[in-house]
């Protein structure tokens, strides 16, 4: 691991896009800023030894407890993942969006493309948004990792995100919108006044193949107007 | 005034999109579940010899190999379950099941398959021309009910076409009306163009996942379908079972446009499994894996003629398409569009003839506005064509030639139950200020020149004759029995609300059985085809006038009297000479258990579908059952039109196109969900976008290899291909058929975003017309400075 911590936002000023023509605009890039990058994330698969042969699943097989691998990496690690801590055993290779959803039953992280294309597995590690499908479970240990499973408070009340997209008739098949909500939380934490084409920018990497892109915009809004109100 | 219809509600599904406990098929787990995985063919076409499972089966955690010889075969050019005839890459020849999905992929990689390569087919001219290829081994081309047959034109046939043009050998279909040749002849302009839409993949977000057990003889599928009741019969066919041993649940999909209308294939394998290993069985399918098999819509190779009078009026239309149909024969695309052609354009005369060709593709399927939204494609930019050439104005030509209720559709000549689209047009018009719009169109700044352009779309949106169940416990809720399915579009719970407005129930104290088949469905129609706000608010209208006479008749069974003499308020039966004679729903519905026979489910109507029968069956003595076939009688095909109107900028230099602004239009009937339609109307406009601009399959010409197996390769659009906001707006005239007025709208508002882009395009290039789907960006460089394009005007498989 490295020891500058991969999941540090990095916010840049970035020059104004010519298809948004907004200036000023802030832009948090992870990938490209930080020494996290799809790059390391290959090589940190190949290290680990596993062969990743198209779609992985890890079943109740490989759930055996080996504490050390032969690659010298712990498999029983802690993780920090919506405020709870959970002991679990992760092969080296493992990706956080099948760890979620096959070993920790948060089946609300979606997998739409198991390839860093979609957004639907969007997780936030500390208050960044981040494709769970290409981020390495190891990689966040010690790390806070947030859920769509995780922001409903205790008493069953919704992120104002979450309220907003269901007040705009957000989502249509729902399937993308988990990835939606986290990426628009993430947002709103680090710009909780976004104008409507920072939040197209900041939303982009969320394909929503029924197209409700305008109405998942609509929902930003709503939420960031409704959370600076109040 | 309706109490609920009009209004916008929160539908019960919507919380759970938003907090993640939304199951989709992948979301299940069981105790002892085992995972499958496919074996796909490497190669488009090709006969396995065979195969050697011997070290397969020897892997430690391999549990089970089901192959071809194990699952009913499908006839004629079907999609298979499991195939030893590959007929596309991808197309899947055996299951692995094991404990988990990495030891089930790696007994794939040890699995010794032998293949013999066959001729194969990409391009449905090729297969047409004498001693071209074909696609199977008994032939090229679907002929219908006679099933696959070689069918090649004649040298002559292709000699005939001049350069660039479609040859036009014999079609396999074909109808005319009206005197096409003295159409021709009053026309003082006529067009003959060569055209070309490209295939395009569905890519739903959820991949068709699905998990299979079997419990107590019945087998117990999660899905991801588009139906619910719809898809029953198929799957059970697929297993090789009856309907009603199947369980089905299907609570949300994650995305379907077609492909997940009906039972497909795929879905079956993992009951196979299951059966044959005694153990739960669940199948992903990955993102690549959905390109070959999640169906696409297919492409056509087409030549129209069509003949303008004077004012615009379009008198003769001879329209012609080949249509790529993959692996399966496809759907109905061609004939859907020569349909089209004839209700959004009314023409005078017209012949249409269509040819469907096999290829070593994927199958393809309905996708979205199936046959119309490609032919929008294609003739629009003729229509701006020929206003052009005429001196006419884009909204003026297209209300010339619009339909109204007096219109005929299609090869019969079928009544229409209502047409609106001349005030789509006008509604659309002045809203986005068309006029002084228009005046700026064309102009240039610096690189970029602004364009201002109409489309229009049409789908048949409506049908009639299902069955519809509702249901008031004794605790006074009302129970709607939907079992049409949950494609995103929140119409089951739109639709359902009819019963509840019907029996004037409050809406908090009604609830919607779905998603799952044993809690007692009724027989509906599929979640496609735009049916749904048409057909399931009539099923709901029919089992809420049965409960109402019910009501009545417990209520004058009570007090006395005929039940004509009793009215309902405030979820009450009361005689109206006498209101304080008042019986809740909840005590009438205690009655009805009590009263036994039809009230309580005892009997059911004679003509209600088995799977209704036995749904009521499941819910006897549990309350008042409403429950009635549609026989409300439908006269003539149901038009769902829609029109969009768009403003854009295009950079000559780059070829980008950005669009500035957008508003769609639908005659959809009255609105009964504002809120839904809007989306529907802006999501469709997102796909069309796609569809016009950046979306096609492509596959390899010399090794049949598919080179749009990812979305950076497909390309359906982002958030930042489309503008941030768009403008939606309805004609609300209710259909004289439809109970609450109601028609479809899903999918024309794809088709009219697709076509008001490529208009738009068009007329930023001063009328440069590219006669293909998708128009790319260096399509439109090379246009703009005069290069030849890369591609020959029939060529298939290009950028």
């Amino acid at each position: 691991m490295s020891d500058m911590d991969p999941f540090e936002p990095v916010r840049t000023s970035r020059p104004p896009s010519p298809s948004v023509g907004h200036s000023d605009t802030v832009v948090i890039v992870p990938e490209a800023q930080t020494k996290w990058s799809r790059r390391n994330f290959i090589k940190g698969v190949i290290a680990s030894g596993v062969t990743v042969s198209g779609a992985v699943y890890f079943g109740p097989a490989l759930t055996r407890v080996n504490p050390l691998s032969a690659q010298g990496v712990e498999r029983l690690i802690t993780l920090n993942i919506n405020g709870q801590t959970r002991r679990v055993d992760v092969l080296p290779g493992e990706t956080l969006a099948m760890t979620l959803r096959y070993k920790l039953g948060l089946t609300g992280t979606k997998l739409g493309c198991d390839r860093a294309e979609c957004g639907a597995c969007t997780v936030l590690i500390g208050d960044v948004n981040y494709y769970s499908c290409t981020t390495l479970t190891h990689r966040v240990r010690n790390r806070e990792v947030t859920t769509v499973e995780g922001l409903e408070g205790t008493n069953g009340e919704l992120h104002p995100v979450q309220q907003a997209f269901i007040d705009e008739l957000s989502p249509q098949c729902g399937f993308c919108t988990p990835g939606q909500v986290m990426s628009a939380v993430a947002l709103l934490r680090s710009n909780p006044t976004p104008t409507r084409d920072e939040a197209r920018v900041a939303m982009a990497g969320n394909l929503c193949r029924c197209g409700a892109y305008d109405h998942y915009l609509n929902g930003v809004m709503r939420a960031a107007e409704e959370t600076s109100n109040a | 005034m309706p109490e609920l219809l009009g209004k916008d509600f929160t539908p019960p599904d919507i919380r759970g999109k938003v907090t993640g406990a939304a199951k989709y098929a992948e979301d299940f787990r069981m105790d002892g579940l085992l995972y499958c995985r496919l074996l796909t063919s490497p190669m488009p076409h090709a006969r396995v010899l065979n195969i050697d499972l011997s070290k397969a089966l020897g892997m430690e955690g391999v549990v089970d190999i089901l192959t071809a010889d194990e699952v009913p075969e499908q006839p004629g050019a079907a999609t298979n379950i499991l195939t030893n005839e590959p007929h596309f890459v991808g197309e899947p020849i055996l299951a692995v099941a094991a404990v988990d999905e990495t030891i089930a992929q790696n007994a794939i990689e040890a699995i010794k398959l032998d293949f013999e390569p066959l001729p194969f087919c990409v391009d449905p001219l090729e297969s047409l021309r004498p001693g071209g290829p074909n696609a199977y081994l008994e032939g090229n081309a679907v002929v219908p009910r006679q099933g696959v047959q070689e069918f090649k034109w004649t040298a002559e046939d292709f000699e005939a076409a001049g350069e660039g043009e479609l040859p036009m050998g014999e079609p396999t279909a074909e109808w005319s009306y009206g005197d096409l040749e003295a159409g021709f002849s009053e026309a003082v302009f006529t067009l003959d163009e060569t055209f070309v839409t490209a295939s395009n993949s569905h890519h739903s977000m959820e991949p068709r996942t699905a998990l299979a057990y079997w419990e107590n003889g019945k087998c117990h599928v999660r899905g991801s379908t588009q139906s619910q009741s719809f898809v029953v019969p198929g799957l059970a066919n697929y297993i090789g079972i009856e309907p009603e041993n199947v369980v089905y649940v299907a609570e949300y999909c994650g995305g379907g446009f077609g492909s997940k209308g009906s039972a497909y294939p795929t879905m079956a394998i993992p009951a196979h499994m299951s059966r044959k290993t005694g153990r739960p069985v669940l199948m992903r399918i990955s993102r690549a894996e959905e390109y070959f098999l999640g169906s696409a819509r297919p492409g056509f190779q087409g030549r129209i003629k069509m003949g303008f009078r004077e004012d615009g009026r379009i008198s003769a239309v001879d329209l012609y398409i080949v249509q790529e149909s993959g692996s399966n024969g496809g759907g109905g695309d061609m004939g859907a569009a020569a349909s089209s052609v004839s209700i959004v354009y009314t023409p005078l005369a017209m012949r249409y003839r269509g040819i469907s060709v096999l290829t070593n593709t994927p199958p393809r399927g309905a996708q979205r506005g199936p046959g119309q939204n490609q032919i929008a494609m294609a003739v629009e930019p003729l229509l701006d064509k020929a206003a052009r050439q005429l001196g006419i104005d884009l909204v003026a030509i297209r209300r010339i030639n619009a339909p109204t209720n007096d219109s005929r559709y299609g090869a019969n000549r079928q009544p229409v139950t209502s047409a609106h689209l001349r005030d789509a047009l006008d509604i659309g018009a002045e809203q986005f200020a068309w006029q002084e719009r228009r005046a700026r169109s064309g102009q240039r700044d610096g690189s970029k020149i602004r364009a201002v352009a109409v489309g229009q779309a049409f789908h048949s949106a409506g049908s009639s004759g299902y069955d519809g169940l509702v249901r008031i416990t004794p605790d006074g809720i009302l129970h709607i029995h939907s079992g049409v399915g949950n494609l995103g579009t929140y119409s089951y719970a739109s639709t359902s609300r009819v019963a509840a407005e019907v029996l004037k129930y409050d809406w908090d104290n009604c609830e919607i059985a779905r998603g799952d088949s044993s809690l007692g469905l009724p027989w509906n129609l599929g979640q496609f085809g735009s049916n749904t706000s048409f057909t399931m608010t009539r099923t709901n209208y029919a089992a809420a006038m049965d409960t109402l006479s019910k009501l009545k008749e417990i209520a004058a069974m009570e007090f006395g009297g005929s039940a004509e003499d009793y009215d309902i308020s405030g979820e009450s039966v009361f005689n109206r000479s006498n209101p304080s004679r008042r019986m809740s729903y909840a005590r009438a519905a205690q009655r009805a258990i009590e009263l036994g026979g039809a009230y309580s489910g005892h009997t059911v109507p004679d003509d209600i579908n088995p799977m209704t029968a036995r749904a009521v069956a499941g819910l006897v003595d549990t309350g008042l059952i409403g429950v009635a076939r549609d026989n409300m009688g439908q006269r003539g095909m149901v038009p769902a039109l829609a029109v969009g109107f768009i403003e854009i900028e295009l950079d000559v230099e780059t070829g980008k196109v950005e669009i500035l602004d957008y508003l769609g239009v639908a005659d959809c009937g009255t609105v009964n969900h504002p809120q839904g339609l809007a989306t529907q109307i802006k999501g469709g406009a997102v796909m069309g976008f796609g569809m016009a601009c950046t979306e096609r399959l492509i596959y390899d010409n010399v090794w049949g290899l598919p080179g749009s197996v990812g979305f950076y390769q497909a390309k359906p659009p982002s958030y930042l291909d489309v503008p941030s906001e768009m403008g939606w707006a309805a004609v609300n005239i209710a259909d004289p058929q439809n109970p609450v007025g109601s028609k479809g709208i899903g999918e024309p508002v794809m088709g009219c975003s697709a076509a008001a882009l490529l208009c738009a395009i068009s007329e930023a290039l001063g009328g440069h017309y590219f006669n293909r789907t998708p128009v790319v960006i260096d399509m439109i460089v090379n246009a703009h400075s005069g290069q030849p394009q890369s591609h020959t005007p029939l060529q298939v498989n290009t950028q």
